[in-house]
Parts: C-alpha cells; structure tokens; sequence
C-alpha cells in the first residue's frame, strides 16, 4: 500500500562550526558559521525516501522558521522527496511551538507516518516529535535504529531500517535504548524519530538538484495556523562553557603513569 | 502548590541508577521552591521497586500493572499526567536516559508544560528556577526559564550526585486507567547487548579507541579490563562497523563524565569532544601531535597506542 510520508527538516549551524556565544549573551556569533539540514533529519529523509521506493507513496518535507530554510527544503527535495512546505516564522521556535504547527500541517496534510530527526543539533533539545506524538495522540517510536550495522548488505541495498506491513496498518521499529535495542509494533499512524545509526543518508544528483528547483513548495504564514507562537521556553541567556586548564605532554608511559598515579591520584 | 514529582526508572526489578541523580536534583528543586518531593515508578509487579525508592524520604507512587510492564510512552504518559495533577507538581523532572527522554516530552506535551533537556543545574532567584542546560553539543550553556504554570525537565545524572537515603516515605498506589486494548504500541522484544563490564555513562574510567585503532580494539579493551572500565568509541569507529553502537561518546551518542577518560587514537572532532569533555581528567594518547584531543587533555602522550596501551596496563599490574 502507497504510503503518505511527511518529514520535518531544519536549517541548523554545521556541526563541524565553531559556536561560541556572543559576549552580551544574546545569541550566538554567527560570523563565518555555515548552515546545513540538522543531520538527523537527513537522515529521516533518506529513509522516507526509501520506504516510498518500496512502498510507493509520497515524500512531503516541511521546515518551520525564516525564508533561508528554503535552502534546506531544496537540499531535501534534491535528494528525491516530492514537494515542500515552508512554514514561516521569524521568531524563536521551542519544541512546543513546532509540535503545535507540525499538528496543523498533519491535520492537512493526514500522512501514514511523520518522521523527524530524534533531536537537533542546535537546540539538543529531543523533545518536538514525543510532544507531536503526544498532541495527536498517536503512538511514538522515538531513536529509531537498524538491526544490521552501516556497513552491512541491507544498507548497500538501501533497505529501509522502519519496516511497514504491506498493508501499510502496522511497523515495526528497532529503537536505540540504554543497554540494548528494543522493537516496538506501532499502529499508523505514528510518529518517528530517528537515531543516527538509522541508514546513510545518499547525497544529491546533479539531475537531482536541477529537478528540485521546479517541485512545488508552497510557503504557508505560521500565524495562519492557529497556534499561539509565543514560546514557552525562553533562553535568558548564552554563556561559553568553562574552559579547561591547558594540559601537559608526557615523555613516555612511565611518566604517564607517575602522573596518574602520585599528581592526579586516578589510578 | 508547588511540589515535585521525579519519575524513577526501573529496569528488571531494579532502580536504574540514574534516578539516584535525579533524585539529588528533584531534592533541589523542592528546597527552592518549598515543596514536597515525589516519587513516581511505574511497572508490572513493582512492589519491592517502590519499597526501595521510600528510603529516599519521598512520598512514592507506585503505578502496577500489567499495562504498564514495558517502558511505552504512550501507556506510561497519561498515567504520569494524571498523578503530577494529583500531587499537584510544579515540575516534573527524570533522567535524562533513552527511557526519560522518550516519555518525559510526552508527558510535558499532555501537561501543557515548557521543558528543559538534559539539565546541568539550577539558577533564578529564590521559588524562581531556571535551568542551566548545553546546546549545541555543548559548545554552549544555556539558562533557560519556562513560562508554563507546569515545568517539566530531564538532568544529566553526571551534573548531581547520587542521593542518599534518609527517612522513610509512605508508598501509595497510583491510579492506572489505562485501557490496554485502546494501546496503538506493542513491545515486540529487546535485545540486551551483553558486557561484563561497567555501563558506559556510570563507569568511573572509560577508555576509548577511535579511527586510529584501524578497528584493532584489543588494546582498548585489555586496558579497560585491567581498569575495569567502560569501553567507548567514537563516531569514526562505530561507524565503520568496528564496535557495538552504543559504545559511541558524543553529541550523538552517550555524554560521559567519569573520572578517567583515555582517549585513544582520537582526534577529537567537535562531535566526539561534546560527550566527554566533562571527564575529570583526560588522557590522550594519539601519534598525531597536532590532534586536537591533546587542546583538551590534561595529560597528552604522542605515541603509538599499539605500543602505549599495553605499556600502560603492564604497570598497572605490576603495581598491584
């Protein structure tokens, strides 16, 4: 059975970018940092993407924020999701703000599954797809993992790590928990958020990125959704973390272990 | 009223040890804000759980029940919902574990409640909490405040020490009104991934091996063993299908802070920093003298960690 799947996609700092806050505290320096889609996310794509390869259906990606998140839908859109949406908010967004929109967009748009990545990297805060799950009431399978390793032939194949029955009621989800994996069978419509060690995420053709500039994204106002948009998480300030004392360099193991053993009394 | 409710997690007939820590931090709150600490615990058959969790001096809700055998956000949410209601929570805090990441958003989502993850610490002014939490892989410190009458948050067990017990609480049943046929998520199985040694985020030393160790984990390994010490890796290394997942340290795997940390064959991408730079004392031993690790160890040998590692377990056994 085809399957409607809509994921979400957020423009975050380049995790390979120097953050550091701004000394008022206000914000963070944004000068010379890169933007990229949260790599969770990139990874919530490629496995929609290859769950419609094996079940037909549809890929709808949806950002929420500023009009630079075009950029990021079209980087998802080159990668072979079908249409976007760009829900427009120039203001901060929490976690609570982005389930409430994500909600109206599911009301919508009625998807089989929304996938979104476990936690971006920014914000580190893991909570919007839970809060999603929780608003519509349906089930959740949060961390979602892949049994085999990223080096195995079911990911060479490009298999989908989430595996849906064929009648597209049901699926079945390997979760990353503290000292295992655990499955869980979620009725859909569900909720998925997925881990890092989901899938590989593939990279963007040439013909890709040309197609992507004519698929369809259609900007639609936040205030147009009903949802109160002041947020409830309110950042007070940003501060550097504390700086650790610069280190010393051993000749060899011996002193290694003198200074473990009689300066640093670990060992 | 402003009291707190800390959701403990148990796992086989045993309190998770991270709960202890958030416990310490639930303690904090309560004294802030002059309220009452609660304990929730919930499961199948948890009697001597919650027996265990009334020597924390806390009132302890114990939800049993069949429904709520496995850990499933959507059973377990609306049970919590309706006891933070009953206690009349101001906040309602757990772990910052898979298990408490999972069901606390939920949980804040059904309350209406603004939350805080992986919480450092405590600021504000007196009744007036505010939370001290990373971002970006911790590159930088937050202080948050929430502006919902209901507060909800997740800590880092490494930021709070592990309570003590003092005084006896009463254990009393919570409500369970759950109907487990409306349940849309059934447990299908869980695979322990079996070690003999420390859990990674509770050990007191960790030793981990990174790209360098060309997928040869031996050293690493022999020289946890000889520590008896968690072993851990980084993305590079897990990602080549070298060691289990959920051996990874960093943004995205397990935040450590042990007392020791040896990083091995390391280089110490941003990533991988986020998850230990916490440690007590680090040790790097890299053959790179320009890794980046060594800007952050307070003891750094440049050196070949085929000839290292085994070097340094030999003393270990001989000063024994």
């Amino acid at each position: 059975m085809p399957l409607k799947l809509l994921v979400t996609v957020k423009r975050v700092e380049d995790p390979e970018s120097r953050i550091k806050a701004k000394p008022d505290g206000s914000g963070i320096v944004t000068d010379g940092v890169n933007y990229k889609m949260n790599p969770f996310d990139e990874i919530a794509v490629e496995e929609a993407l290859r769950l419609k390869e094996k079940h037909g259906g549809e890929v709808v990606v949806a950002s929420l924020g500023g009009a630079a998140a075009m950029t990021e839908l079209r980087a998802a859109l080159a990668m072979g999701a079908d249409r976007g949406l760009l829900v427009r908010h120039d203001g901060a967004l929490d976690p609570g703000i982005v389930s409430a929109l994500l909600q109206a967009l599911v009301a919508a748009e009625r998807p089989d599954l929304v996938m979104l990545g476990k936690q971006a990297i920014d914000d580190d805060q893991n909570q919007a797809g839970q809060m999603l799950a929780a608003r519509l009431g349906w089930p959740q399978a949060t961390f979602a993992s892949k049994k085999e390793s990223l080096e195995s032939e079911a990911e060479q194949k490009k298999q989908p790590g989430v595996a849906v029955a064929a009648d597209g009621k049901r699926a079945l989800v390997v979760r990353e928990v503290d000292g295992g994996v655990e499955t869980l069978e979620v009725a859909l419509p569900a909720v998925v958020t997925v881990d890092l060690r989901l899938n590989k995420p593939r990279f963007a053709s040439l013909p890709g990125i040309m197609k992507a500039k004519k698929k369809e994204v259609r900007e639609i106002p936040a205030a147009s959704l009903g949802v109160e948009l002041a947020p409830s998480v309110v950042v007070r300030r940003l501060l550097d973390p504390p700086r650790r004392q610069a280190g010393v360099k051993v000749a060899d193991v011996a002193e290694l272990w003198t200074r473990l053993h009689a300066e640093a009394k670990v060992l | 009223m402003a009291n707190v409710l800390i959701v403990a997690e148990q796992f086989g007939g045993a309190v998770r040890k991270a709960t202890l820590h958030a416990i310490s931090a639930g303690r904090e709150v309560a004294r802030r804000t002059g309220g009452t600490l609660h304990l929730a615990v919930l499961g199948k058959g948890i009697g001597p759980v919650a027996e265990e969790l009334s020597g924390y001096g806390a009132e302890v809700h114990a939800a049993d029940a069949a429904v709520l055998e496995h850990p499933l956000a959507e059973a377990h949410a609306p049970v919590l919902v309706e006891l933070a209601r009953a206690v009349q929570a101001s906040h309602v805090g757990a772990a910052a574990t898979a298990f408490g990441k999972d069901l606390l958003p939920r949980v804040a989502a059904l309350l209406e409640a603004g939350m805080a993850t992986e919480v450092l610490g405590f600021g504000g002014e007196g009744a007036e909490v505010t939370f001290r939490r990373p971002m970006w892989a911790g590159n930088v410190l937050a202080e948050v405040a929430l502006a919902t009458p209901v507060k909800v948050f997740t800590v880092r067990a490494t930021e709070f020490p592990a309570a003590a017990k003092e005084g006896k609480g009463a254990v009393t049943a919570a409500k369970v009104s759950v109907d487990a046929g409306a349940l849309r998520t059934r447990y299908a199985g869980f695979k322990e991934v079996k070690s003999a040694r420390p859990e990674l985020t509770e050990a007191r030393i960790v030793v981990a091996g990174g790209r360098g160790t060309k997928g040869d984990f031996k050293p690493v390994e022999a020289l946890a063993d000889e520590l008896n010490a968690a072993v851990g890796a980084s993305r590079a290394a897990v990602d080549a299908g070298w060691v289990p997942n959920d051996w990874q340290v960093g943004q995205t795997g397990k935040v450590v802070a042990p007392e020791l940390y040896v990083a091995a064959g390391i280089s110490g991408a941003i990533q991988h920093l986020a998850g230990m730079k916490g440690s007590k004392v680090i040790v790097a031993v890299n053959k790179d003298p320009d890794a980046p690790i060594f800007q952050l160890a307070d003891y750094g040998l440049v050196a070949d960690l085929f000839k290292a590692l085994p070097e340094l377990a030999e003393k270990l056994k001989k000063s024994r």
